[in-house]
Parts: C-alpha cells; sequence; structure tokens
C-alpha cells in the first residue's frame, strides 16, 4: 500500500482555497520525494491523526448531554530531522492538542504518529528520553526546589552522562543567563527567568526534538530576544529538531522558515511565512499624503480604507506592483508623500480564520 | 512504498533505544519507579533539612496534633473502663497499631491526594513528559519527613500497651505484629492509590479518599464492638481496612472476631495487601488511561 499518497490526498482534501491546496500539494510532493531518499524526513510523521474528546455538559440536575469535539480532525505532515517549524492557530485550533500527542501524553484517537520512529503513546517513557518539551504556560521544574535542584534531578532521573551534564548545564547557565539564579527557588523566578530555567530543563539530556508550546507568552521584549537567540543557534548548532507554537508571530519571522496553520482541527496552510500572503489574498496599503483634504479617491485596482485629513489610506493587492498605482494618483491628485506599507500577517492569518469560519 | 522507510527508522533508533537503557517489562517498570520515588524523595528531604529548625517545629508539631487525638480516647477511659468491652491497654493496642501503620503509608505517599489538583490545573503533563512512571513522580512529590511524627506517636502508643498488656505470649503472636504494621501500611497505601485513581475521574474527589484514609484510620482506631454490624462488615470485605489491625490485633489479644471468620484469617493481612496493591495499581493504570484519552 502506497501511503504517502494517501497523505497527499487527505491534506489535499481539507483544503479549502485553491491555492492552499496547490501550495499543499508542491509541499507533500517535495516530502514524497524527500522520504524515498532520505529517512530523516519522516523524522516526525503524522499520517490523519485526530483526536476527539467527549464533552459532557451539565443542562440539569444529574442530567449530562454528550456531545464529541474533533479537537484535531486528520491531520498529516512531516517534519524534517534538524528542521525548524511553527505551528500556529487561534486558541482552541488543536495546537495544544497536537503537542500533546507528539510528547504521549494523549491517546490520538485515530491516524498514525511517529516520532523518531516510536509511537509516542504507546512509548511514552522512552520517547521522553529523546524529547525535550516546554510549556509556556506551566513549568516542568520543581516549583518549591531552587533551580539547581530541578537540574540535578534531571540529571538521574534521564541518567545523563556527568560530562555532558556538566558541558549541557554550563552552556545553558551561560547562554540562558542563569548563573544567578540556580539557588533560588523557582517560585520566586519572574515568569522569563522561570522560562529560560525552562528551555534549559528541557535540553540536559541532549534531546533530538524540542517542544515549545508558547515559549515567548507573557516575556517582554528582551527576554523574548534572548529566548529567541538561544533557539535559533541551538537549532543551527546542536541540529536540534525545533516544533514551536506560538501566538506571536514575530516568533514565527525570527525563527521559522516553515510555518504550519492550523485551525478548528484542520491544517490549512504548510509551508514558507511569505506564502502565507499569497494564500491570505493580503492586501499592501499606499498610504498618500495630499495637499489638502479631499473626498476619498476614486482610483482603479485600489479602494480607499481611511481617511484622516489630507492623509488617506488605499489598500491594494499584495502581489501586484505598487508603481502603476502611484502613477495613477499622482496623475489626477496634488500629491505630497507617499509610503507603501507591507501586509501584516497577523492580519493575514485573522483573514485566513474568519474565511474559513464563513465558508 | 512508506513501509521500508518507517522500519529504516526503527532499525536506525534501536542502538539509542539501548543506549537508554530503557526498562522493559513489569519488574523493571517496578524499579525504574521505586528508583525514581527514591531519587525524587531524597531531593524534598535534602530540601526539608536545610532548615533544621523548621523541620523540628512542624514535626513536633504534627507529632503533638496526632498526640492529642490519643488524649481523647484518655479522657473517655476517665470516666468509664471499658470501650465495648476493652480496656485501655487493649484499645491502645489497635490504636497504636492503626496509627502506625496509616502513618508509615501517609508519610510514603500521603501526598498522592493532591493529584486532583494536578489534573484539574493540568500541571500532571509535566510529569507524564518525563521518563519515570507517574505513580512514582505523584507519590514521591513533596515528601514531608514530618510525617514521621504519627508514625512516632503511633509506635509509642503501641509501645506502652505492648508494656501494660498482660498477654500470653506465643512466638506467633509476636511474629505477627512487625507483619500486622507492614501489611497495614500496605493496605493504606493501596486505598491512598486507589483515592488518587478516582480523582482521575472527578477531580474534586480528594475529600471521598481522606473519607477512607483519615476516615478508615480512625475507625481501626476503636475495637469494632463499639460499631454497627454492616459497618463492620464493610470494612472486612468491601474497603478491606480491618486486616490492617482488627483481625491480627484480636488474634494476638485472644478476644473474638465480631463476624464468623476463621482463626487463620488473622495471618491473612500481607496476601490481602499484595491483592489490594494490585487492584489499587490497575485501578491507577485505568485512570492514567482515561486522562491521556480525556486530556480533561
Amino acid at each position: 500500500m502506497d501511503s504517502t499518497s494517501d497523505s497527499t490526498s487527505d491534506s489535499t482534501r481539507d483544503s479549502t482555497s485553491d491555492i492552499t491546496s496547490d501550495i499543499t500539494r508542491d509541499i507533500t510532493s517535495d516530502i514524497t520525494r524527500d522520504i524515498k531518499d532520505d529517512p530523516d524526513a519522516d523524522f516526525i510523521a503524522l499520517d490523519g491523526v485526530e483526536k476527539v474528546f467527549d464533552v459532557r455538559k451539565k443542562t440539569g440536575f444529574l442530567r449530562r448531554e454528550r456531545h464529541q469535539v474533533r479537537a484535531v480532525d486528520g491531520i498529516t505532515f512531516r517534519v524534517r530531522r534538524g528542521e525548524m517549524v511553527g505551528y500556529i492557530g487561534p486558541n482552541g485550533a488543536g495546537k495544544s492538542t497536537t503537542i500533546k500527542m507528539l510528547t504521549g501524553i494523549l491517546t490520538p484517537s485515530g491516524g498514525q504518529l511517529r516520532v523518531a520512529g516510536i509511537d509516542p503513546a504507546r512509548e511514552r517513557t522512552r520517547l521522553a528520553r529523546r524529547i525535550g518539551v516546554v510549556f509556556g504556560q506551566r513549568t516542568t521544574l520543581w516549583w518549591d526546589l531552587p533551580l539547581i535542584d530541578s537540574y540535578r534531578l534531571m540529571h538521574r532521573m534521564y541518567r545523563i552522562p556527568d560530562r555532558r551534564y556538566a558541558e549541557n548545564l554550563d552552556r545553558c547557565v551561560q547562554l540562558l543567563d542563569l548563573g544567578a539564579l540556580l539557588d533560588v527557588p523557582v517560585r520566586q523566578l519572574s515568569l522569563g527567568q522561570r522560562m529560560r530555567g525552562d528551555i534549559a530543563a528541557a535540553l540536559l539530556h541532549d534531546p533530538e526534538v524540542l517542544y515549545l508550546d508558547e515559549p515567548t507568552i507573557g516575556l517582554d521584549v528582551v527576554s523574548k530576544a534572548k529566548v529567541r537567540t538561544f533557539l535559533r543557534d541551538l537549532n543551527t548548532e546542536s541540529g536540534t529538531t525545533v516544533l514551536l507554537t506560538t501566538h506571536d508571530l514575530t516568533d514565527i519571522e525570527q525563527l521559522c522558515r516553515r510555518v504550519m496553520v492550523i485551525d478548528h482541527g484542520h491544517l490549512m496552510y504548510d509551508g514558507p511565512l511569505a506564502g502565507l500572503h499569497e494564500v491570505g489574498e493580503s492586501e499592501r496599503t499606499l498610504v498618500v499624503d495630499l495637499e489638502r483634504e479631499l473626498p476619498p479617491l476614486e482610483v482603479e485596482s485600489a479602494r480607499v480604507v481611511k481617511v484622516e485629513g489630507p492623509r488617506q489610506w488605499l489598500a491594494f493587492p499584495a502581489a501586484a506592483s505598487a508603481a502603476p498605482l502611484v502613477a495613477a494618483v499622482a496623475a489626477r491628485y496634488p500629491l505630497v508623500d507617499l509610503s507603501v506599507r507591507e501586509p501584516d500577517i497577523e492580519a493575514v492569518i485573522a483573514k485566513m480564520y474568519a474565511d474559513r469560519v464563513t465558508s | 512504498m512508506a513501509e521500508p522507510t518507517l522500519r529504516d527508522g526503527a532499525a536506525r533508533d534501536a542502538p539509542s533505544g539501548l543506549r537508554d537503557g530503557t526498562a522493559e517489562g513489569p519488574l523493571a517498570r517496578a524499579l525504574d519507579g521505586l528508583r525514581a520515588y527514591r531519587m525524587i524523595s531524597a531531593m524534598w528531604i535534602r530540601s526539608t533539612m536545610a532548615y533544621r529548625a523548621s523541620f523540628a517545629m512542624t514535626a513536633l508539631g504534627n507529632f503533638a496534633a496526632t498526640a492529642l487525638d490519643f488524649v481523647a480516647i484518655l479522657l473517655m477511659f476517665s470516666q468509664v473502663d471499658a470501650l465495648g468491652g476493652y480496656r485501655l491497654a487493649e484499645v491502645a493496642f489497635l490504636y497504636g497499631a492503626a496509627s502506625t501503620a496509616f502513618g508509615l503509608a501517609d508519610l510514603a505517599i500521603g501526598s498522592m491526594d493532591r493529584l486532583g489538583r494536578r489534573v484539574r490545573d493540568g500541571t500532571l503533563d509535566t510529569l507524564l513528559v518525563r521518563p519515570a512512571p507517574v505513580l512514582a513522580q505523584v507519590a514521591a512529590d513533596q515528601f514531608a519527613l514530618r510525617r514521621l511524627g504519627r508514625v512516632t506517636q503511633g509506635l509509642l502508643i503501641l509501645g506502652y500497651a505492648l508494656f501494660a498488656l498482660d498477654l500470653a505470649w506465643t512466638p506467633l503472636k509476636v511474629l505477627l505484629i512487625p507483619l500486622m504494621l507492614v501489611s497495614g501500611a500496605g493496605i493504606f497505601v493501596a486505598v491512598f492509590i486507589a483515592g488518587a485513581a478516582f480523582q482521575f475521574l472527578a477531580q474534586d474527589a480528594s475529600e471521598v479518599q481522606n473519607a477512607f484514609t483519615y476516615g478508615g484510620n480512625t475507625l481501626l482506631q476503636y475495637p469494632p464492638t463499639v460499631f454497627a454490624k454492616d459497618l463492620v462488615r464493610g470494612a472486612t470485605f468491601l474497603v478491606p481496612i480491618a486486616f490492617v489491625n482488627w483481625l491480627p490485633g484480636l488474634y494476638v489479644l485472644g478476644r473474638p472476631y465480631p463476624l464468623a471468620l476463621p482463626t487463620w484469617a488473622a495471618f491473612t493481612p500481607p496476601l490481602v495487601a499484595v491483592a489490594c496493591c494490585a487492584l489499587a495499581g490497575l485501578a491507577w493504570r485505568a485512570g492514567l488511561r482515561s486522562y491521556r484519552s480525556t486530556g480533561s
């Protein structure tokens, strides 16, 4: 049986727009080609993975209504060894559920799932030695104990060879700036400090995969930058495969060449970040300053979205060139100054989500 | 097409699997669990011992609180000569045995009643991504050496009872006492684990668990004759805590058991403890499995 061609049809069937399916097909065929000559290509492999939750709702005294929620609804993708992939989607899209299945915390309701050749749900403890997990919202450290105690315990629990442990700890302490924090109980650390402590804890045993569930949530700008730099270096130097979910698209822009968008349990997009613009039919904005206040400009191929005194905002398709539009405006109106704004990736994704709801 | 690729992956992973020294089989898993339990509890003891004065005070407090418990019984005996037909030394014997057995179980895995909270706030997830059995991690979490206070109190009262009792000692009776304490602790451990397993389903049920652990302990501190037959039956056959101290204890005291049971039932506590722990282990596995498929 040829399961790779199955996965191709799976992912295309779920796609909503033609462009999405084109791109998905391109990528899937790339992956199919890779699998044939390179075992590292399916380091993380999901085939039609589903997770269905039974939710019981109280409808009266002792009366419950049961209904099913499909948190993850047939997701297929491959991550190659050493890749760094962003996994994004709105709240409740199924991101965390996917991560939980990849770590073995949750058992999938259907489909096939392999991480480094291991079925996570069946061999959770064996897999645990080979993966690192950072939950942004909760710590894996021992809350009431000094940071260093957690690390010592990890050292023994993961059976890390003494030299490796010392080297890894040194590197993490240095790069994540943990030196002054080692003797502080975890509960006294600030969010940013704790997050850095958590990342170090997840890396002491040289995991082959690192999952990060919202690693920069609630961090200030400086802490975010520190975490991002560290992750980028980790990926390039140690070749650790990184899968990260986030709400902060700057994380993705700075770290990941590949991004997967999930919504309502479906994979909506899988490809380079830049490709999102085409899929989302995003628009660029031309901001023009006129000599005086005028009624909204009338030009073809653009529409006025905002007027504020002599300044007006015109939206036009991101794929189109700005030059003819600028020429058209300059020919007909008294133009003083202008600037072009690139589409906001967040707006693009928000639009994708909205399309999904209405379609 | 994908089949050979997967096999390639598995073959490549095999050596690293061996390198991990990954545990296979139930015995290896149990040893792995004990190892994790020892490491985590040792860490908590070290951290407790960093503040010796504070430890001494909490342990003393724990001892005093449980000691006051026995004062209530002493007060009762200042008014009456016998309770359910039992003299003070005999009640003290039952009390000390129950308290010691319960204290040992509470010391070992008393933190398990916090499982419901871990399930509710999702921190159980962080235990599931570590390479150690979850049961061992939950049991050793917040290991509190101060609970030695209750064990000390139990042993002191038991010691007093053995001194005050005027019994015809036989080798069998002498042997039965340590056996009773260890098996009793095992039965309470099973009750703790089963209660924790129940919390996977009902996350607010730590009080239900307390009813069986602390409640069961209180029940056993009195002779069975003061309770209704049905309650004694429940404690014997339903939740078999009667095997902690009543059955072996009454044999030592030379008293008849209120229910019609053969004399050799007094020597079954080790078997009951093993059976209870096995059942509790199964319940725990079922609970954990339901958590991993509902993710509640």
